[in-house]
C-alpha cells in the first residue's frame, strides 16, 4: 500500500515537472518575453535590465528552476495584456469559477444519482424510458448549444432567469460569492445545469447500470425476504454497493468540470478563470497561459491522485489486495 | 494461365458490388439507422463540396452583398429589395443558406483533416510502440497516458495558443484553419496510438509475421504491409467516432473564438455571430447553423455507432 502511494506520488511529481517544462517553454520561446513586455519605446538599457530581471540571461535548466520556483511561490508574472500580476488576476476571478464548479458538480451528483436510482427501480417505466431517451440527446448536443438553448428558453422567451454575469457579489475578505444575494442566486441556475448536465447523464447511466446489476444479487433479494422496507433494500443495501466507480467516475469528472467552465463562461460571460483564459488564448496573453496550464495540471493530477487512493478507503478488496501484493 | 487470369479478371463484378453483397453490407442494408444517418452525411458533404454551385449567392464576395437586404426573414420577400432567401439574411444581407454551404466546407474540411492527422500519428506511433516495444513504447504509452488525463478540448485549446503565439501577427488569419488542423489532430492521437498498439501486440506473434520475419522483410515493411492491413478496422470505427467529435470541437473552438476567424467562418463561426442577435429577434441566423452542425455530428455518431457494432465480431 505504502510502496504503491508512494509510486503514485512519484508519477503525479514527474507529470507536473514536465508540465511545468512545457509551461516554460510556452513562455520562454513564444514570442519574444522582452518585445512583449516593453513595447515599441524602449532603450537598450531597458532590455538589458528586464533580461537580467527575467534572468534570460542565465542557462536553461537555471531558468526553468526559478520558473518553477516562482510558480510555487504563486508568482507567474505579469500578464502582457493587462499588465497585472497574473496570480492577482487568477486570484480575483478564481471564486467565479469555484463557486460554479461546486454548484454544477452538486447538481450532477445529487441529480445524477437520484435519477440513477430512479430509472433503475422504475427501469420498465414510461418516465424512465423518456429520461433515457432526454439523455441521450442531451449527451449529443455540444455543451455551448445547450447553454444558448436554454437561454433562449429561460431569458428570451420566459424572461425568468438572467443570461449572463454573476448578478449581484457580496465581498466576503478576498471572496467575492454569488451566494448570499437572489440575484447571484438566480444567476447560477442555467450556467451551473449547462456545465453538470454532461456529467449529470454520465453519473444516472453508471448508476442505474450498476444498480441494475446490483439489484439482481441474491444479497438484495433476502434483504427483501427479511421484510426489509423497499427504501432501505435500494438505498442502504443496494446503492451502497454501486458506489465505488461512482466515485472514481465523479472525481474525474471534476476535472473536466473545470475545463469545460471555459465553454460554458463564454456563453453566460460568467467573469471566471475560464473566460480569462479564453481572452487570453485570443490575444496570445502567454504568462496567463502558462498559469492556467500549470494550476490546471495541478488540479487534474492531485484529482487524480486522491481518486487512485480513494479506491483503497471504499473498497476493503483492494486493501487486502495491496497488502499482500 | 494469363488467359484464366484475365478471363477472371473481367467477370470479377466491382469491389462496390462484392462489398454489398457481403455480409457487411448485408447488416448495412437491414440498419435503418445506418442507411438514414450514411444518407443525411452524404448529402451534407456533397452539399458542401459542391457549394460554390449551389450556393444562390457567394458570401464573401462583397460585390454581390446588398445592404438593404439586411435581417430579411426566411421565405419573406424583403421590406426594400422585394428579394426572397430560402433562410433568410444576417446583418450585412448575406444568404444564410449559402453561408451555411460554405461554413459546412470548412468545418469538414477541419474535421476530416484532423481526424486524418490525429490517425496518421496514432497509427504509426502504435505500430512502432506495439511492434518494438522497449522504453520506445513505454515513453510513447506515458506520454499518452498523460495527455489522456486532460480533456482533449482543452489540449486542443493549448496547442492553438502555443501555435498562435509562434505565427507571425499578419498570417494569423490565414493561417487559423492550419493551426486549427494541427490542435485538434494532436490533441486526438491517442486512442488511435491505444488501440494499434493493443492490436500490434496481438498481431505481432501470429505465425504470418513470423513467416514475413524469417524470409527477412525489414521491420517497417512488416509493420506497414503485413500487421497494419490487420488493425485496420478497429482504427476505422475510432475514425468515424473521431470525425463527429472533432466536427465538434472544431465548431465549440470556433464558438469561443479561438478557431476559424470571420474571414473564413465555420459553422462554430456562424452560431458565434447569430447568439449576438438572439436578443434583437433574429432567430434564423442562429438557428439554421446550430441545425446544420447538429444534424452532421449526430449523423456522424449514428453512422460510426452502427460501424463498431457491425465490425466487432463480438456483437454480432
Amino acid at each position: 500500500m505504502i510502496a504503491y502511494v508512494i509510486r503514485r506520488v512519484f508519477h503525479s511529481m514527474i507529470v507536473l515537472l514536465v508540465v511545468g517544462l512545457v509551461a516554460f517553454a510556452m513562455f520562454r520561446y513564444v514570442g519574444d518575453p522582452i518585445d512583449n513586455m516593453l513595447g515599441q519605446e524602449r532603450t537598450q538599457a531597458d532590455i538589458e535590465r528586464l533580461t537580467e530581471q527575467l534572468g534570460l540571461d542565465q542557462p536553461f535548466v537555471v531558468q526553468y528552476w526559478k520558473f518553477l520556483r516562482n510558480a510555487v511561490d504563486g508568482n507567474f508574472g505579469v500578464s502582457y495584456r493587462q499588465g497585472r500580476p497574473v496570480a492577482e488576476i487568477i486570484a480575483e476571478r478564481a471564486p467565479a469559477t469555484l463557486e460554479l464548479a461546486t454548484v454544477s458538480g452538486l447538481f450532477a451528483i445529487l441529480v445524477g444519482i437520484g435519477l440513477g436510482v430512479f430509472t433503475a427501480i422504475r427501469r420498465n417505466g414510461v418516465a424512465s424510458n423518456l429520461i433515457m431517451t432526454l439523455s441521450l440527446i442531451g449527451v449529443s448536443l455540444p455543451t455551448f448549444l445547450i447553454g444558448i438553448l436554454f437561454i433562449y428558453v429561460f431569458s428570451v422567451e420566459l424572461d425568468l432567469l438572467p443570461s449572463f454575469g454573476r448578478g449581484d457579489v457580496v465581498q466576503v475578505g478576498n471572496w467575492s460569492t454569488g451566494f448570499l444575494t437572489k440575484s447571484g442566486l438566480l444567476a447560477l441556475i442555467l450556467p451551473s445545469i449547462t456545465l453538470g448536465l454532461y456529467q449529470m447523464t454520465l453519473i444516472m447511466r453508471l448508476v442505474r447500470a450498476e444498480m441494475l446489476e446490483v439489484l439482481r444479487q441474491d444479497y438484495i433479494r433476502f434483504a427483501r425476504a427479511r421484510g426489509l422496507r423497499e427504501r432501505a433494500v435500494n438505498f442502504r443495501h443496494a446503492l451502497k454497493n454501486t458506489l465505488v466507480p461512482v466515485i472514481t467516475v465523479t472525481g474525474l469528472q471534476l476535472g473536466s468540470i473545470i475545463a469545460f467552465a471555459i465553454i460554458t463562461e463564454t456563453v453566460f460571460q460568467w467573469p471566471g478563470v475560464g473566460l480569462l483564459f479564453i481572452n487570453a488564448l485570443q490575444f496570445v496573453d502567454i504568462p496567463v497561459m502558462a498559469a492556467y496550464l500549470m494550476l490546471i495540471s495541478v488540479m487534474f493530477v492531485a484529482i487524480n491522485l486522491i481518486v487512485d487512493l480513494l479506491y483503497f478507503a471504499i473498497d476493503p478488496r483492494l486493501r487486502i489486495d495491496g497488502r499482500t501484493g | 494461365m494469363t488467359d484464366i487470369t484475365q478471363h477472371e479478371l473481367t467477370n470479377q463484378p466491382s469491389r462496390l458490388k462484392i462489398i454489398w453483397q457481403s455480409d457487411f453490407g448485408y447488416t448495412f442494408r437491414k440498419s435503418p439507422v445506418a442507411v438514414f444517418s450514411c444518407i443525411i452525411v452524404l448529402i451534407l458533404v456533397m452539399s458542401a463540396v459542391l457549394a460554390p454551385l449551389i450556393a444562390p449567392h457567394n458570401p464573401f464576395d462583397p460585390g454581390t452583398l446588398n445592404l438593404l437586404n439586411g435581417f430579411t426573414p426566411p421565405l419573406t420577400p424583403n421590406a426594400f429589395t422585394g428579394e426572397e432567401f430560402f433562410l433568410g439574411t444576417d446583418d450585412q444581407g448575406r444568404d444564410i443558406f449559402s453561408t451555411i454551404l460554405y461554413g459546412m466546407r470548412v468545418s469538414l474540411f477541419v474535421g476530416f483533416s484532423a481526424v486524418l492527422l490525429a490517425m496518421i500519428l496514432g497509427i504509426i506511433l502504435g505500430l512502432i510502440a506495439g511492434y518494438v516495444g522497449g522504453w520506445i513504447e513505454t515513453f510513447i504509452m506515458r506520454v499518452a497516458d498523460v495527455q489522456l488525463t486532460f480533456p482533449s478540448i482543452l489540449v486542443a485549446m493549448l496547442i492553438f495558443g502555443i501555435a498562435k503565439g509562434f505565427t507571425p501577427v499578419e498570417y494569423r488569419d490565414q493561417m487559423a484553419i492550419w493551426v486549427l488542423i494541427l490542435a485538434i489532430g494532436l490533441s486526438d492521437w491517442v486512442q488511435f496510438a491505444r488501440v494499434v498498439r493493443g492490436a500490434t501486440l496481438v498481431e505481432k506473434n501470429k505465425e504470418y509475421v513470423q513467416a514475413a520475419r524469417l524470409i527477412g522483410r525489414s521491420g517497417a515493411a512488416i509493420m506497414l504491409r503485413h500487421i497494419l492491413p490487420n488493425v485496420m478496422s478497429p482504427v476505422l470505427v475510432i475514425a468515424t467516432i473521431s470525425l463527429a467529435l472533432a466536427i465538434i470541437a472544431e465548431a465549440t473552438l470556433s464558438f469561443l473564438g479561438v478557431g476559424a476567424p470571420p474571414t473564413q467562418p465555420s459553422l462554430g463561426t456562424l452560431i458565434r455571430i447569430g447568439q449576438g442577435f438572439l436578443f434583437s429577434g433574429e432567430w434564423w441566423i442562429l438557428l439554421f447553423p446550430s441545425i446544420t452542425l447538429l444534424s452532421l455530428a449526430l449523423s456522424v455518431n449514428l453512422f460510426g455507432d452502427w460501424l463498431r457494432d457491425a465490425l466487432n465480431p463480438r456483437l454480432r
